[in-house]
């Protein structure tokens, strides 16, 4: 964070965050709410504070934590995925299908990432080449992807499920390694990896360099355009990831996840930890901050009993909170907005 | 026959371009929506010819109210995206709106003007709450309106598992009794559903309001440029609130009529709404970047969006494919509007300077020594300067009847300087523009051509007024010149008719060398009639014709047509009247101003020297046209305009004198005027006014007094 002017006496919530509490981030603060959610939940809801809970909601958590990095990745880069959840999901259910017609599932899951890869490259070459902004490049594609890989290459059902005889791969999602249920290895793993990227390769700092400026970025060399159909590419394949692991832990896929709020819960997650929607800010830290918030909420409301309209309206609020605050403390800059930047 | 064929083909290729009717074409503001057009024209006729009984009354009758629903969300969506935004909630406000008044109507029976008026509040609650965020937070648009997407669609959600059965319960055992709310969802205005005919009303103000009045402007100049927009003093958080709180308005009354028509309150109304609505309304031609974009470009885009999925929904395509092709629709039809703007005014930019074939006759030798009367010499070197740096390109001066010399200045003021002297400067008026030639009329008012504006009017007092800015159309050109572009100079004939010159109406002002490249006849000459406020185009397709003169006799206009280095005459009175002559064949010099003289003759400013090797390439069409192509606007080969002449011809045409300034102040003389027996000189580009004392001219001659007689 910038070093705040230390004539400036003026009391403002930019003092509090970058004078008052110096060394204080967003993600700390997060995570101290997240923190004090779960006491009040260990408290206050009965079946919080069990190991099986915990273990469940550790695994919901990797899920959505492995969604929110790939987005993450691109949300850095100024860019947005609203359709990972559609791209991972669809090219996973068709990896099951795959399977159940008879397909080596390890073949089977080669083949998904061709499809992932193939879905993330297209749209980075709508927002690439085409130039259409990736707010609208995204939400078609999310459309799109989901009609064209249910109509050519599913059967009817909703539901697809894991042959008998693949089970083993069960282990993606309930197995354990040294203790640790593999969700958790396997978001662990995602996360330094993404984080080791993001922080020590070239390419992982252009994603911040094209965040910041992307104007900038073009003038210092970095070619702009194959970078985002890279982006892309890259969050396809982590939301795959992601949708290969949920389909871990219960053995099944159900096309309608691609129309539930799934998307909303990772972007949710991605600008409540502290990855701005300007771009070039936040890191790896800032997804997990924001993934055990958001984790330990969700997980509360539904031992409550909330119906899933009240959690959706109460998530919304959440979020509508999350961006409030983000353009707050990121605000735009009137004078350098892009047409079309909505 | 073979030169006769040529000729006429030079002739046509002169007058006509295709490149030049393409340029103006693409610059047409319906252009957008032509595309648009046609394919919806295509849509409905092939799916109306190929789904049987497509067009029957009934079939008709149902889909277009259906039309009409979804056209009013549709609108909303335009709205905000007209503004620069987006408002994806639409379709759960529509949800919302339609349970509630379902709910009213059927839980609490309340009258039918208060089921609206809460409905309509309701819709504009919502729209404001969006407004809020986005315009006063300055929230973005897209994540917003997509937060109270999902969040109103819980809401409506968690309303029907409450309220959802009591409903449909109420609605069977005791049905909701209004005549108003029967109209609403069956009935017929001039035998058109009811719904369709407010559809129409409220595209028609809202079109009325969005390029007709000021706060439509401001609507679109938000959507244009944010920036700009603040810059000029709009009030922008103000006008986006403004434009969520229309759309949740338009939204609840699509939702009311939907309500009214279908008695259903489920949960899933409207889902994806937002998605068909934003496809119908980017196929139509608004721009997802903003500030383009008409109700009547929605309506298109709305029949073709709806025909093509009532063909899927006949043919049996739904779920999968469906999302398919619609996802597909929305991708291409962005790409398209993205891809359509960036390269529009690229390709405008393009094929806009379209020169062509132009023969000059070779001039008569102008060197010193060449014997003929335009040879060199310095007559003009020993001009006086008045006013130095205190007037800013006087392209043209005028004197009148006290002796004031008046300086017409680029920063759109008239500078008058008075005194013997002329040591007193002050301002007479400020016109705006770019004020260029002068005259005056028989009560001394003074007329000015001002560039950018048309004609206008100095009371002595310095009161400016408007005399025209409007002449009749060429119906036989796409573009619309009835704006004049660029009035250059007036003379005032004796009946008061006002003839003035249009240099071009291609070019603004700063860009009049580039009319030189093309050398196509843009210009002409226009009458102004102050008598009747009438003003005519009298002489069309004229290649820039710049001074203007009435005849000492005032039977004839003498125009001086810059580029072709020619002096014609239009006759106003007599036997010839009506005709176009020429006077002049041929100059060495580039003309500009014409001004009567004392002796009876005529004065005439050069605004420059032609040169072989311009006019050789006004001869080589293909030269110029792969100039204007490859090589940059400033590096083009220009027409030589800084030498400075004045030359004398009278009647008949003949030159009589020439006075030269080759290495003078005055670049360019741009307009010259006898008084006194001085003359007074200006420039277009000069920071003064010349005056050289004329020998043997009469001493006592005044201009006005001259013309308009003694007062």
């Amino acid at each position: 964070m910038v070093s705040k002017d230390q004539n400036s006496t003026t009391w403002s919530l930019d003092l509090f965050f970058k004078g008052g509490f110096k060394n204080i981030t967003q993600e700390q603060i997060i995570l101290l709410i997240a923190a004090v959610f779960f006491v009040f939940f260990a408290f206050a809801v009965k079946g919080f504070a069990t190991f099986g809970n915990i273990t469940i909601m550790m695994r919901n958590i990797s899920v959505l934590g492995i969604f929110s990095i790939g987005m993450g990745t691109v949300v850095i880069a100024k860019g947005i995925d609203l359709s990972e959840v559609a791209v991972g999901a669809m090219s996973a259910a068709w990896v099951l299908q795959l399977a159940t017609d008879g397909m080596n599932l390890g073949y089977a899951i080669l083949l998904g990432v061709a499809l992932a890869l193939f879905l993330g490259g297209l749209n980075g070459y709508l927002i690439a080449f085409i130039e259409i902004p990736a707010l609208f490049a995204t939400l078609a594609s999310g459309i799109y992807v989901f009609g064209f890989v249910r109509y050519f290459l599913l059967n009817n059902q909703e539901n697809h499920f894991l042959p008998k005889a693949d089970s083993a791969f069960l282990f993606v999602g309930q197995g354990k390694i040294i203790g640790i249920p593999t969700p958790i290895v396997i978001f662990a793993a995602v996360a330094l990896l993404a984080h080791l990227f993001l922080r020590l390769t070239r390419h992982g700092r252009f994603f911040y360099a094209m965040g910041d400026n992307e104007d900038a970025a073009r003038m210092t060399g970095i070619s702009i355009r194959p970078m985002k159909i890279f982006q892309y590419s890259l969050c396809s394949l982590i939301g795959y990831l992601a949708a290969l692991v949920m389909m871990g832990t219960t053995g099944s896929i159900n096309v309608r996840i691609v129309s539930s709020t799934l998307i909303f819960d990772v972007v949710l997650v991605v600008v409540l930890g502290g990855i701005s929607l300007i771009g070039g800010r936040g890191s790896v830290f800032s997804v997990i901050a924001g993934v055990l918030l958001v984790g330990i909420i969700l997980n509360g409301m539904t031992l409550l009993h909330y119906t899933l309209p009240t959690q959706d309206l109460i998530k919304g609020i959440i979020l509508l909170g999350a961006i409030l605050l983000d353009t707050f403390l990121h605000p735009r800059d009137e004078e350098t907005a892009r047409q079309g930047d909505i | 026959m073979t030169s006769q064929a040529k000729k006429l083909y030079l002739h046509l290729r002169w007058r006509w371009s295709i490149k030049k009717f393409l340029a103006e074409l693409l610059e047409k503001r319906w252009m957008d929506a032509i595309i648009p057009f046609i394919v919806m024209v295509g849509v409905v006729l092939m799916f109306g010819l190929s789904v049987e009984n497509y067009f029957s009354s009934e079939s008709l009758a149902f889909t277009s109210r259906q039309f009409a629903e979804t056209a009013f969300v549709a609108l909303a969506m335009a709205i905000t995206l007209i503004s620069g935004g987006i408002d994806l909630s639409v379709g759960s406000m529509f949800a919302l709106v339609n349970f509630l008044a379902l709910f009213l109507t059927h839980i609490y029976k309340l009258p039918i003007a208060g089921v609206i008026a809460i409905c309509l509040v309701a819709g504009i609650t919502m729209g404001m709450f969006n407004g809020f965020l986005i315009g006063y937070m300055k929230t973005k648009a897209f994540l917003t309106t997509l937060v109270s997407m999902i969040s109103i669609r819980a809401l409506v959600r968690m309303l029907y598992l409450k309220h959802g059965t009591d409903i449909a319960m109420a609605g069977k055992i005791e049905p909701y009794e209004s005549h108003v709310w029967d109209f609403l969802g069956e009935g017929f205005v001039f035998g058109i559903p009811s719904n369709v005919f407010v559809l129409m009303v409220i595209a028609l103000v809202m079109h009325i309001f969005l390029t007709r009045s000021r706060h439509g402007w401001r609507v679109t100049a938000v959507g244009g440029g944010r920036r700009p927009a603040r810059h000029v003093g709009i009030k922008v958080e103000k006008t986006v609130f403004f434009t969520y709180a229309v759309s949740g308005l338009l939204t609840a009354i699509g939702a009311i009529f939907y309500a009214a028509r279908l008695h259903s309150a489920a949960s899933e109304t409207g889902v994806g709404l937002e998605i068909l609505t934003l496809m119908a309304v980017v196929i139509g031609g608004v721009s997802i970047s903003g500030g383009k974009g008409t109700p009547g470009r929605v309506l298109i885009g709305i029949i073709i969006v709806m025909v093509i999925m009532n063909a899927l929904l006949r043919n049996g395509v739904g779920g999968a494919l469906n999302a398919f092709i619609q996802g597909g629709i929305l991708v291409i039809a962005i790409g398209f509007d993205v891809k359509w703007l960036k390269h529009l005014f690229e390709a405008i930019e393009k094929i806009y300077v379209v020169p062509t074939y132009m023969k000059i006759p070779k001039p008569p030798d102008p060197r010193p020594g060449s014997g003929s009367v335009f040879a060199f010499n310095s007559r003009l070197k020993d001009a006086e300067s008045i006013g130095v740096d205190r007037v800013d390109g006087p392209e043209d001066v005028i004197l009148d009847r006290n002796d004031c010399l008046y300086g017409c200045d680029r920063r759109g003021l008239i500078i008058r300087f008075s005194k013997d002297d002329f040591s007193k400067r002050e301002i007479f008026a400020n016109v705006g523009g770019r004020p260029l030639g002068m005259a005056f009329d028989a009560e001394d008012n003074l007329v000015v051509c001002v560039a950018g504006m048309g004609l206008y009017g100095v009371r002595p007092e310095g009161k400016v007024f408007k005399m025209t800015d409007e002449t009749n159309r060429n119906w036989t050109r796409l573009r619309d010149d009835s704006r004049i572009r660029m009035a250059d100079d007036c003379d005032i004939a004796a009946d008061g008719k006002i003839y003035f010159s249009e240099l071009t109406n291609r070019y603004e002002m700063d860009d009049w060398p580039i009319d030189a490249q093309e050398g196509r006849p843009n210009g002409r000459l226009i009458c102004y009639d102050p008598v009747k406020g009438k003003t005519r185009t009298v002489v069309k397709d004229l290649v820039s014709p710049n001074g203007i003169c009435i005849s000492h006799d005032g039977h004839s206009v003498l125009i001086a047509l810059t580029w072709l280095s020619k002096v014609i005459r239009y006759w106003i009175q007599g036997p010839k009247k009506g005709k176009v002559e020429t006077v002049i064949n041929t100059l060495p010099i580039y003309p500009d101003n014409i001004n009567r003289a004392s002796d009876g003759n005529y004065w005439l400013a050069s605004v420059g020297l032609r040169t072989p090797a311009y006019d050789l390439a006004m001869e080589m069409t293909r030269f110029r046209i792969k100039m204007v192509k490859f090589v940059p606007r400033d590096e083009w080969l220009y027409p030589n305009v800084n030498w400075g002449c004045v030359l004398k011809f009278n009647e008949k045409g003949q030159v009589l004198d020439s006075l030269w300034d080759p290495k003078g102040i005055f670049v360019h003389v741009t307009s010259m005027r006898e008084h006194k027996g001085y003359l007074y000189l200006g420039g277009l580009h000069a920071n003064r006014i010349g005056r050289i004392r004329l020998d043997g001219a009469n001493a006592n001659w005044v201009g006005p007094e001259a013309y308009w007689g003694k007062k």
